[in-house]
This record gives C-alpha cells, structure tokens and sequence, in this order.
C-alpha cells in the first residue's frame, strides 16, 4: 500500500535549513495498522503531507496504493483516505452537506453520497446531528466527522494525523473504539501518527519510532519492548542485608538471563531491567530460599514504548516532547 | 457500540472515467453556497456598510452638492457606485474564508480530494455573483420607494457588470489569503489599505471633477472608476454609452487577472 525510499524532507526559513525528513525507507502491506510514533518535530506530519501528495519530497520516491506521488498525485488522492491534524469539516457547513459533498467529490452519485453519509454518521455516534453546523458540535463528535469524511469514498488506505490529540480520555477511547470497529469490518490499511504511547501500543499492530527525521525503529511493540527495554524487575526482601546478597547473586546470572541495565539497590527494594523478566521469577525466588533471602514482594513490570524510546535515544518520549515545543514548523 | 458496515455504495475507488473542471468548480461552488442558502439573511447582514453610506452619506450629498451632481439626482447618482461598494467591500473580504479554513483544516482536507485545485478558486469566485446579484437587487428594491427610477433593461446589464468584477475582486482576494497564510493578521492590512484609496479614486462618493489633477490622474488609472461610471450609465437606462464599455474592459480584465493570479497561487498552495 506504502513504498517509501529515501523519503526526504529539508525546510528552508530565514536561510537557515531544517531537515525534517531525512530519509524514510516505510512499506505498509495491505491490512496493516502502523502507528508512527515519535515527539513533536521528529518529523511524522511532514512524512503524512509527503505521502498525501500535500508537499513534494527534496529527496527520495513514495509510491501509495500503487501510484508514485510526485508522477501521480490524482490517483493517489482517489484511493486515500486523509483525516489531518486540523478539521476536515467546514465548520460553516452543516455536519452531513460536507460528508455529502466528500462524497460527490470522490464521484458517488447524489443518491449513494447521502445514503453513505447517513449510514457513516449514525455508524460514528453522529445520528440527529445531520443538520448541526461543524462549529457546533462538540470537539470529539468533530473529529468523529472527520474520520466519516475520510471513510466517505470507502478507500483502502486511510491516513490519520494525530487523530485524538486534543481530545479528552473519554472521546479519545471513544474514538478509537470505532476505528477499530471499522477496520475489523473493512480490510483497511491504517496510517497514523500519534505522541500518545498508550495508543501506538494497543492500537496498532506495528509501531514505526521517529526522531529527528529518522526512523529508529519499526517493529511490533512487543518486540520492541523485548527487545529495547525489557521487563523491570522488582523484588523486596525482609532486610537491606538480604537485598544486598541477593543483588550480588543476580549480578552474576545478568548475562545470561539478558539484562538489560544493572542492580539498582534502594534500601530493601532492588531493580533490574531483564528480558522475559516474568520467566525468571521461580528461579530467583529458588536461589533466594535456598540462601536463606527472604522476598516479600516480587514485581514484573512490562516496559512501555516509553522505555524503548528512552533506550534508542536517551531521553524520554514526554521530555523530547516538551524540549521541541514551538518548533512547529518542522512537525 | 453501533458500527457501520464499510460496503462501498458507489464506485468510488475507480471513480469516474474522467474529470471535468465544469464538474469540479459546479462540486465547489454549490458547497460554498450551500452555508448561503441554509441562512439567506446572512447575505443582508453584510450590507450594513454600504446601507449607512447610503443612509448617512446619501442625504450629505443631496445637501451639499445637490443639483450639481451630473444628472442633477443624488440617488440615480449614488445608488450604482454603491453597488460597486458592495462588491469592494463585500468581495474584498472572502479571502478570510479561505484563510480561515486553511486554518481550520477544512482547505486541507479539501487537496487531498481529487478536485483540480484551480477549480477550488473558481469555484470560490464564481459564488460572489450569487451574493452581489441578491446584495444588489436588496438595495435598488429598498431604493425605488426613494425614487430611485429603474431602467430594466440597464440595471440587468449592470448587474452583469457587478458580477463579473465581483469575480476578479473576489479571487484577488483569494490570492491574497494563500499569500499571506502564514501571516493571516497580512490579510487585513493589506486589504483595508487597498481598499480606501481605491473607493475614494474611483469616484464613488464624491465627484473627482473637482479633484487636484494628480488625483484625477490617478483615478484614471484605478479600474474602479471605469466600473462606476458605466454602473452610473447603465442604471440611467443608457446602455450604448462609451464609459459602458470602459466599464465591461476594466471590469474584464480584473476578473482575468485575478483568476489567473488566484488560479496560480492555489495551484502553489500547500
């Protein structure tokens, strides 16, 4: 559905030249959901407008649902579906008129585009607010419109920019309990973009990580976190002492259970970052007994797409969020 | 939780065949008139301007000039140039629509759609006829009570006329918001310095004849003027007047270079 090769993007403002994109290799099969996670001004809008035939690449070809986008911007723009950041509804148009003539754009005859209309809008939670004017409906039931009017021609690929920013946890969940519902009925290809962690990891069956206008890693999150973070693992003992010893011990087995990251010894409580962590735990309550440690308390943490970021670039996904804010121009 | 069933109703992945630009610009244009039609008073509601020049300016005028105007009538005088504000004011001002759904979202959303992008101008355009023809026929019916003699024949032609300005004022405009889009606060300074020199240079509400000479050659060179003294002729019944003609010329080629600027800068426009 998606073939991007060496996809680059440079801005040029004052002189001085921002690289947003620097070379994006991407292939999105047919069916996939993929979530292009990564902070603000890492490069994941600028990616989405290159592959909706919005801006032209610097650098580097992007074929979507079979058509290159530079050579053949119409016939991509037929086959997709785009839901951007901002309101794809007209907020002085009235709720169903712009589905309508989304429709009729695309080439749905009148009688299709209103039947289609009506059935998307009721399908979205949207039923009795036909007549609504964009601008007065709520800011979830708005970008419920936008996903419908992304929906209207029943494309097979549909792009969503950072569908839910903005949107309470309530409307956000809400939201995506009706994309999922529709891309478990319709064998359709999702793109999105998000900061949101929690959605790249349950919403998505594969998550592309950018920083910096690269890709630093593309996998499905479990993989991801088994991979780059691991699981965290947690044990108290009845005294500092017996912690102390047991830290010692598993010291020695880090290399062989896959640590991740060392001891971290506080008080009582002590912390290692080990792959498939929860295999280990029988194991380490063995030793402990046999050398007469006493656990109290033993935790398994999974690691979070948070934690893998963390791992690849050193910094966290909430920090490198707020160190780019303002550089708008190159999100 | 309801769901919808994603059977495409139509063919809409394949689409038609081809694509007229007829097609495209009638899809845009009706969705731009449609807001119109759901609310007809909306287009009223944008004549306040003009109604107190006319109300408040008006009778200035029939004090203090009078008799001395040419054709000595204030109203068959001043009621065109009017019309030709409404379409300075009015058209002057519908590129804020367009920067303001480029911020929205909605501009956006719209080129990623398969509609030719010159057809989003001109779709836009053409939608200042409907509102000019209904804006204008509201101030001659409110007019005739005054005494305002109408000459039908005339005034269509000079609805005609309005129209085809409203079209090149209009997609100046529109050219002007894709310019400045990431400046919007650009729209308004641009726009209103524009505005005043080229309503008072055009004749509109006071008689130039009596201006210094540099302001009467500059007058000549504004559009404008020719537009409102062919309104002035035709809404005097004379249809066969020379300024007429002027007036279509300048009137003309506003609308071309104005759609040809505004087609080229949407065709840019990201």
């Amino acid at each position: 559905m998606i073939e991007a090769r060496g996809l680059t993007k440079d801005f040029v403002s004052r002189k001085e030249t921002v690289h947003a994109v620097r070379g994006v290799d991407l292939d999105v099969g047919r069916g996939e959901t993929v979530a292009v996670l990564g902070p603000n001004g890492a490069g994941k809008t600028t990616t989405m407008r290159m592959l909706t035939t919005l801006i032209a690449p610097t650098a580097g070809t992007a074929r979507v649902a079979g058509y290159d986008v530079v050579a053949d911007p119409a016939q991509v723009r037929r086959r997709l579906g785009y839901v951007g950041q901002g309101n794809g509804a007209g907020h002085g148009q009235r709720a169903l008129d712009e589905l309508y003539v989304q429709g009729v754009t695309f080439g749905l005859e009148r009688r299709a585009a209103r039947s289609r209309a009506q059935e998307l809008m009721a399908g979205l939670d949207l039923a009795g607010k036909e007549r609504t004017k964009v601008s007065e409906l709520s800011g979830g039931q708005r970008r419920r419109l936008d996903v419908a009017m992304g929906l209207m021609h029943a494309p097979d690929l549909l792009v969503l920019d950072e569908p839910s920013t903005g949107l309470d946890p309530h409307n956000r969940a809400n939201l995506w309990e009706h994309i999922s519902a529709l891309r478990t009925e319709h064998d359709i290809t999702l793109l999105l973009t998000t900061h949101y962690l929690d959605e790249a990891d349950t919403m998505a069956a594969r998550v592309v990580i950018v920083d910096d206008g690269r890709i630093i890693a593309d996998d499905t999150p479990e993989v991801l976190k088994t991979r780059h973070a691991g699981d965290r693992l947690i044990v108290t003992t009845a005294t500092a002492e017996q912690t102390a010893r047991l830290a010692a011990r598993l010291e020695a087995r880090l290399e062989a259970w896959e640590g991740t990251s060392g001891v971290e010894l506080t008080g009582t409580t002590l912390r290692a970052g080990i792959v498939a962590g929860s295999t280990r735990v029988t194991e380490l309550v063995r030793t402990a007994d046999a050398d007469g440690i006493q656990v109290t308390d033993v935790q398994v943490r999974r690691p979070t797409l948070d934690d893998v970021f963390l791992a690849l670039t050193g910094r966290s996904l909430r920090e490198a969020d707020t160190a780019t804010t303002g550089e708008g121009a190159a999100a | 939780m309801s769901t919808t069933t994603l059977t495409p109703t139509g063919t809409a992945t394949q689409g038609p065949p081809r694509r007229s630009l007829v097609r495209d610009t009638t899809i845009v244009l009706a969705r731009e008139l449609r807001p119109t039609l759901h609310d007809p008073f909306s287009v009223v509601f944008s004549l306040v301007q003009p109604i107190f020049f006319l109300a408040l300016f008006g009778p200035l005028l029939a004090g203090n000039l009078g008799g001395g105007l040419p054709g000595g009538d204030v109203w068959q005088w001043f009621v065109p140039a009017i019309l030709v504000m409404i379409s300075l004011f009015g058209s002057s001002t519908v590129g804020a629509n367009l920067l303001y759904e480029m911020q929205t979202g909605a501009h956006e959303r719209m080129l990623v759609t398969p509609l030719a992008r010159s057809s989003l101008l001109v779709g836009r355009a053409l939608k200042e006829i409907v509102t000019l023809v209904a804006q204008a026929a509201v101030i001659v019916l409110v007019m005739l009570p005054f005494g305002f003699r109408l000459h039908p024949l005339g005034a269509l032609t000079g609805l005609v006329l309005l129209a085809v300005l409203g079209v090149g004022i209009s997609s100046f405009s529109y050219a002007l918001a894709l310019a400045v889009r990431k400046q919007d606060w650009m729209f308004w300074v641009v726009q209103q310095t524009v505005l005043f020199p080229v309503m008072i240079l055009s004749g509109m509400l006071l008689p130039l004849e009596g201006g210094p000479g540099w302001m009467r050659a500059l007058a000549r060179l504004n559009p404008l003027t020719y537009v409102v003294d062919a309104e002035r002729a035709l809404f005097a019944g004379d249809l066969l007047a020379a300024p007429v003609l002027w007036g279509f010329g300048a009137a003309g080629v506003t609308a071309a270079l104005g759609l040809a600027l505004g087609i080229r800068s949407m065709r840019r426009s990201d």
